[in-house]
């Protein structure tokens, strides 16, 4: 048998305990430093993406009030919001922060395969983030193209930052796909190579199966904007004609022979439908593990859990030309990329149910985690349903750039996945920091996000069927709107700022703790998984002292009949499985 | 598009397939001894390979969407066949010569004959640079012919793609680098040895890659 045992191999992976406080903080190879790294700068950006968000909505909800909002700079934010908060944020956040933290500690390693290459991932994203960052402080300012950089507006005069700004969003990107590759690849060998003896791939909790599927999306699915960014730059910087028509700009010859835009909208939805999953999937995988945690019940349907992130994931790739329904393409084509929309329907609502039913006679503790992932489930459906009518060609027509779009992408790709990273932090705050946070401050923060996002989403629907496009700086006067569509907008801005401002609540808790807060005990919540059964709160490095663990069961056994505890941790032996009344000796508390 | 979606299909469905077999008739959860699952472990513990597998995944990917691309435009008005230059056969030749040698330097070097793998190394090295040197001169005559990047896209397309091809080759230098000066330097001629290993396919997957681009921009 060519097999070697696992825990055996472990000296391959090299080991030298950082000593000094820039080994160890700064220039860290230890994937939970690095997982921070990424959760911190991706939070950073996150919230500058939320600031251009208010600066949006200020200028929608009282047109004309302020004199630092002009035309240009609404482009700029929407643009530079749309980008990092898909990218910047949710990506590097979901993959590059909780799949470095989680990925080796559930799987039972001491760290990914690779640390040197990780440690380079962080920092190329890093510089990828400055690069965009810069834009800011360019002449001319960063882009104003929207986050899907359409040519040829993006690269033609008129369009705000066509000088700078453009060029820094392109290599910004292209960076970003480096770092991103140099993690994925980390993210993908460490869940295939570096499992503990006993985790088999059907006994990986489904945040890893979350991560790991979304992670080779990530890999298939970034040479698409690779191809796309490289191919506008070359447009825009030596002038060729990949995606520029022959096109003539305030009546002079731009310069370029007949290239395709559509050709640039079929590469960047190539990657960008993808992307949305690359987003959903660790989401996905993460709810899961927080409502069988914290309804101390089975996750319903482990397996058809599995199958449906695999499906999904498959799916993602032949749906792309949903987002170019308007773009005047064949009805056969467009009869196909419904039928594919819809498909993917299945899985999804498969999952959906099956939160559901975990949720089912469960004995629901509504600590903070778990009220962020059941409003991930309410939000989510919402989303979801939403999508059913945009991926029907004939409802899409009338559709397509109205707020209604607006308002079913934020609640299925925005305000879903931030519930996730929300209830994540806190779910897995005492292991990162082995400090508990503040409890009623994490429900004021919950309820006060959840019930304000809805004030913003909801009505945005009924401006889309009112007909209200997307993307204007300013109505001007429009018969078709009633006057009331101006009064829902000025709600949705005070909702929106009062959202933002509900944040800080995150902040002052999260920051708090950390000095302040209780002393967390190891296993809190009384988890299966292997995060939980570490030597040490928080995990050093290494993370499992002289022993890898080995993995016994799945990561589910929640109120297994005939046991005393409510949990059977991963790493208990079947033989010692603790009959009532007895205690297993595994993690003395 | 049709291009990037098969190749990308068939690679999904093979990982996918593969993880569905991992999947069916599975009991997850039912506990039990954790050396029983060991028959379930994955590859052969060579993280180096499944990390160099996946980045050709990635890289396939990559050249499959530019391939798509340039048969997309190749079908608009304004595209005008580019003559190649003859030199590029010879290019061509010399890396096909780059990976046969690195090949027999594999074989040497897992057969133990430890003192092949530095000629074998240094001979690969020089042919390698010698196509990148070839490829670049191919520029050279190229602009000096009045064949500028922007004079066709069907240009702008040989250019964005040999130096695309080229940029992944000068990567695999890196390594090819590393390994060369540890075999001189008197290192872990294991380590060598496994560097030769990954080498040998990367290149074999690159000269793949080039002959298909070659192939296309030939026939088109």
């Amino acid at each position: 048998m060519g097999y070697v045992a696992i825990a055996d191999r472990d000296h391959e992976i090299e080991h030298h305990d950082p000593q000094t406080f820039i080994t160890k903080y700064v220039w860290s190879q230890d994937h939970k430093v690095i997982a921070i790294q990424y959760g911190i700068t991706a939070i950073f950006v996150g919230v500058i993406a939320l600031i251009l968000s208010a600066m949006m909505r200020l200028q929608l909800g009282f047109p004309d009030s302020f004199s630092f909002i002009n035309p240009e700079n609404y482009y700029q934010f929407v643009t530079m919001h749309g980008m990092i908060m898909v990218i910047y944020l949710l990506t590097a956040l979901f993959l590059g922060g909780f799949g470095n933290y989680l990925i080796p500690l559930m799987c039972g390693s001491r760290d990914m395969v690779f640390p040197y290459m990780n440690m380079l991932s962080y920092w190329v994203y890093l510089l990828s983030v400055i690069i965009l960052l810069a834009s800011f402080f360019v002449p001319g300012g960063s882009t104003g193209a929207g986050w899907t950089l359409y040519p040829p507006q993006a690269i033609m005069q008129g369009t705000p930052g066509v000088d700078w700004g453009i060029i820094l969003m392109l290599v910004s990107l292209v960076v970003f796909i480096v770092a991103f590759t140099m993690g994925g690849l980390n993210y993908v060998t460490t869940v295939l190579q570096a499992r503990c003896r006993g985790m088999t791939l059907m006994r990986m909790p489904l945040s890893v199966w979350g991560i790991f599927i979304a992670t080779i999306l990530g890999l298939l699915a970034f040479p698409a904007l690779l191809v796309s960014g490289i191919m506008m730059l070359l447009d825009k910087v030596v002038a060729t004609s990949f995606f520029m028509p022959a096109i003539s700009s305030m009546g002079a010859d731009a310069g370029h022979t007949g290239g395709s835009p559509i050709l640039f909208q079929h590469l960047f939805w190539f990657f960008g439908h993808p992307e949305v999953y690359i987003v959903a999937l660790p989401a996905f995988g993460i709810v899961s593990d927080l409502l069988s945690t914290h309804a101390r019940k089975n996750i319903f349907g482990y397996r058809m859990m599995v199958w449906a992130i695999i499906a999904i994931g498959g799916l993602s790739f032949i749906v792309w030309a949903h987002h170019m329904y308007v773009s005047g393409m064949n009805p056969y084509f467009g009869f196909f990329f419904a039928t594919t929309t819809l498909i993917i329907a299945v899985p999804t609502a498969l999952k959906v149910y099956n939160w559901v039913l975990t949720l089912w006679e469960g004995n629901i503790h509504l600590r903070v985690p778990m009220l962020f992932a059941i409003g991930f489930v309410f939000t989510f459906i919402h989303g979801g349903l939403t999508g059913l009518f945009l991926g029907n060609v004939t409802i899409d027509l009338p559709l397509s750039d109205t707020y209604f779009v607006v308002a079913h992408f934020h609640m299925v790709m925005g305000v879903s996945p931030v519930l996730v990273v929300f209830g994540a932090i806190y779910h897995w705050y005492p292991k990162i920091t082995g400090k508990m946070y503040n409890e009623t401050l994490g429900k004021w923060h919950f309820w006060m996000t959840f019930l304000g996002t809805y004030s913003i989403y909801l009505p945005m629907h009924y401006l889309g069927f009112a007909g209200v496009p997307r993307r204007y700086f300013a109505m001007g006067n429009t018969d078709f709107m009633p006057d009331s569509a101006q009064d829902l907008n000025a709600f949705i801005t005070m909702a929106a700022l009062f959202v933002a401002f509900t944040q800080i609540l995150f902040f002052v808790n999260v920051i708090w703790s950390l000095k302040s807060g209780k002393k967390a005990d190891p296993n809190p919540w009384d988890a299966t998984t292997l995060e939980w059964q570490t030597p040490d709160n928080p995990p050093k490095h290494g993370n499992w002292g002289h022993e890898l663990p080995e993995c016994h069961r799945w990561a589910y056994d929640y109120s297994v009949p005939g046991y005393a505890d409510d949990f059977i941790p991963q790493n208990v032996p079947a033989s010692d499985e603790a009959p009532a009344g007895r205690q297993h000796g595994v993690e003395e508390h | 598009m049709e291009i990037g979606l098969i190749v990308l299909a068939t690679m999904l469905a093979s990982l996918f397939g593969w993880l569905l077999k991992q999947s069916f008739n599975t009991t997850p959860w039912v506990a039990g001894v954790a050396a029983e699952a060991d028959h379930q472990a994955p590859f052969n513990a060579r993280p180096k390979l499944v990390a160099l597998t996946t980045f050709l995944a990635v890289a396939t990917s990559f050249f499959a969407l530019i391939l798509s691309a340039y048969s997309l435009r190749m079908e608009l008005g304004d595209w005008v066949p580019m003559t190649e230059p003859q030199l590029l056969w010879v290019n061509t030749a010399v890396l096909v010569l780059a990976s046969v040698v690195f090949q027999w330097t594999r074989n040497h070097a897992i057969n133990g004959e430890a003192s092949r793998i530095k000629p074998g190394l240094l001979l690969t090295g020089v042919l390698t640079l010698g196509f990148l040197v070839g490829q670049l001169l191919a520029w050279q005559q190229l602009n000096a012919a009045g064949q500028y990047v922007t004079t066709n896209p069907s240009n702008a397309f040989f250019y964005l793609l040999t130096g695309i091809h080229g940029l992944h080759i000068l990567g695999g230098m890196y390594v090819w680098a590393r390994a060369t000066v540890r075999s001189f330097g008197g290192g872990d001629m294991d380590a060598v040895k496994h560097s030769v290993e990954l080498c040998t396919i990367y290149w074999h997957f690159l000269l793949l890659v080039w002959l298909v681009l070659f192939g296309l921009m030939l026939s088109t």
